[in-house]
């Protein structure tokens, strides 16, 4: 789909003509206003993406601390002193192993959910623009206030509390080292799965219908043809949920710093992003925050090409 | 046996009564079996997504929070307005939401003008770099704000002096790259020849802009809108680490300020949240719900494939 959209025929086709064109219009283009037209928004590019995104790596590798504006200290090249001091601390290290957490209850609970939600809405049934937008009338809403109405629910005399009687977790959810990470993964998964649904539910109408009927035909039941024609259908969406939920989870801050009070208990479930927080914004080292953001990103990469090799190795 | 034999009677009676109005005769039945099925596991999974909005605002509407399953039920006697006058006495309602809409309104004029020149150039004009721009936007979707976090607080709030302002919390969000990709896609899609004729006639690539892109981009121009909305509007992060003047602090900065303080002041702190919550969720559900067939999946899937 975002291949058919993206390359634009019209735009190859645009420069080969170029060829024809007197040299003037070649160099420029044939309506050089257009580089005008853009010049606020790469403007724009450079001082909020490019240059803040250099001067993150070159921060992560000097020795940086905050200054009064126009003061001219020297800030030192340090090599990796600032990687080795984000490896070694034990903070960063919980708080990867806390992202570890979130991504194995959210991911599963995700793609699980949203493509059984979606093959439903892809069913013919009534009232189905309605079920379409109560699932994503979460992903619409401010993270703030979706977690005042979280931390009522799941506080410890809480109305999930409450209904689960004798099955009550002690400590209860908000204040437990084992289960805050996992009750901020369900959370993330409830606000975040309007979108995935979304995408299934493209991924679905994708799917070609004679496969469905070869799949009859042969006598598959409905489970196996939901295993065998649909799963495999829709692994590009797939692949696209688990990135986007490795993303979120990378991003996680909102959650951490309201609904557990911090990363708590105890670390418990801090996020990289609630720790890069407090260590460069709080404590003043924009250095190591830095350094950790690099290593983060460069996790975030790192697993979703890994998932876009798993989950094409099928197709191949 | 005989159960079996009349059932499997009464069955090819029905078939065969069905099969006189439509004419596949089983399918109807399979499809209605399967519509209850879904049907069920759709309703149960709309009551999980759509419980905690009920809560919320049954919640703020009560004098007294009941944590329990009473409390989702709102009884006639225990209903006020109060924690609304609660909420508003403490993080000032009226101001932080002006603070909002400053931001919001910041960010989306700067997209629609921006975005579309931007957008408008990428898809109609040729220009040098064209293709090489294109790629950078699409990129850009991608790149991790948690990166650029601490580079951006450095830059904005230390070293340009703009912690406190409307400008330093506008800045990085100013122009909205899933925007100027919902303008590219919508000039694309359009005929090329209406922008020929007008060259033909002779018109200036501003004028043709003005008069002929501009009146025509409506559709684009509101999913642009919603798709902007929700990101300055329920924005936390980046607004918190700006702004620490509660003067102009959003309602979204305000009211999570206000929540790790657990309700400080109030005689029915849980009531005071939930109805900030309710006047921070209202207009980003309001607006979707108004307007949800422009959140089609095709603009969402190819913004988030960026």
């Amino acid at each position: 789909m975002s291949k058919a959209t993206v390359a634009d025929p019209r735009s190859r086709a645009g420069s080969r003509l170029r060829g024809s064109l007197p040299p003037l219009a070649r160099l420029v283009g044939r309506q050089p206003i257009g580089t005008a037209f853009v010049t606020p928004y790469v403007a724009f590019l450079v001082a909020v993406f490019a240059y803040p995104l250099v001067f993150a790596v070159w921060m992560s590798f000097h020795d940086y601390f905050f200054t009064a504006p126009g003061a001219g200290v020297p800030h030192p090249f340090v090599g990796l002193d600032n990687y080795a001091t984000v490896l070694g601390d034990d903070q960063v290290r919980q708080a990867f192993l806390n992202i570890a957490v979130f991504l194995v209850v959210n991911v599963p609970l995700t793609v699980v959910l949203s493509l059984v939600l979606a093959t439903a809405l892809n069913a013919k049934i009534p009232f189905r623009s309605f079920f379409r937008a109560a699932y994503y009338v979460p992903y619409v809403t401010a993270s703030v206030a979706a977690v005042g109405v979280w931390l009522w629910l799941f506080s410890d005399g809480g109305l999930v509390n409450s209904l689960l009687g004798p099955l009550a977790p002690d400590p209860s959810w908000l204040v437990s080292s084992t289960l805050a990470m996992p009750l901020i993964a369900v959370f993330v998964a409830w606000k975040q799965m309007g979108l995935s649904v979304l995408l299934y539910l493209a991924a679905l109408q994708n799917v070609p219908r004679e496969l469905y009927e070869t799949a009859s035909v042969d006598g598959a039941g409905r489970l196996r043809t939901f295993w065998s024609v649909t799963v495999p259908g829709v692994r590009p969406a797939t692949m696209l949920v688990v990135i986007l939920a490795t993303i979120v989870g990378a991003n996680l801050f909102t959650e951490p710093y309201l609904l557990t009070g911090g990363g708590g208990p105890d670390g418990a479930s801090a996020s990289p992003v609630l720790v890069m927080y407090q260590k460069g914004i709080e404590q003043g080292d924009p250095d190591v925050a830095s350094a950790l953001g690099v290593v983060l990103v460069v996790c975030v990469l790192a697993i979703s090409l890994l998932s876009k090799r798993f989950l094409e190795r099928g197709d191949r | 046996m005989t159960t079996t034999r009349q059932e499997q009677a009464r069955r090819q009676v029905s078939a065969r009564d069905d099969g006189v109005r439509t004419p596949a005769p089983r399918l109807p039945r399979r499809v209605g079996r399967s519509t209850v099925l879904w049907l069920t596991v759709l309703t149960t999974g709309a009551l999980v997504f759509l419980f905690p909005f009920w809560d919320m605002l049954v919640g703020a509407l009560q004098r007294h929070t009941d944590p329990g399953p009473g409390g989702a039920v709102p009884t006639p006697g225990n209903l006020t307005l109060h924690n609304f006058t609660a909420i508003d006495h403490a993080i000032s309602l009226g101001r932080t939401l002006l603070s909002s809409g400053i931001f919001t309104g910041g960010v989306l004029l700067c997209t629609m003008v921006l975005g579309l020149l931007a957008g408008y150039a990428l898809a109609v004009l040729d220009f040098r770099g064209r293709g090489s721009l294109f790629a950078v936007v699409l990129l850009v979707q991608v790149v991790p704000f948690q990166l650029l976090m601490i580079p951006l607080y450095v830059l904005i709030v230390r070293a340009y002096g703009l912690a406190d302002s409307y400008l330093g919390m506008i800045l990085p969000f100013a122009v909205n790259p899933t925007a100027v990709f919902v303008f590219r896609q919508f000039f694309v899609s359009l005929p090329r020849d209406l922008f020929e004729a007008a060259r033909l006639d002779g018109a200036s690539e501003l004028k043709i802009l003005l008069r002929v892109a501009v009146p025509l981009c409506k559709p684009a121009l509101l999913t642009a809108v919603l798709v902007t909305f929700i990101g300055p509007w329920n924005e936390f992060l980046w607004p918190f680490l700006v702004v620490k003047d509660a003067g102009k602090q959003p309602l979204a900065v305000a009211l999570a300020g206000y929540i790790s303080d657990a309700g400080r002041g109030a005689d029915n702190p849980v009531g005071a949240i939930l109805a900030g919550a309710c006047v921070l969720a209202a207009p980003a559900v309001a607006l979707f719900l108004a307007f949800q067939r422009h959140f089609t999946n095709t603009n969402l899937g190819s913004s988030v494939k960026g």
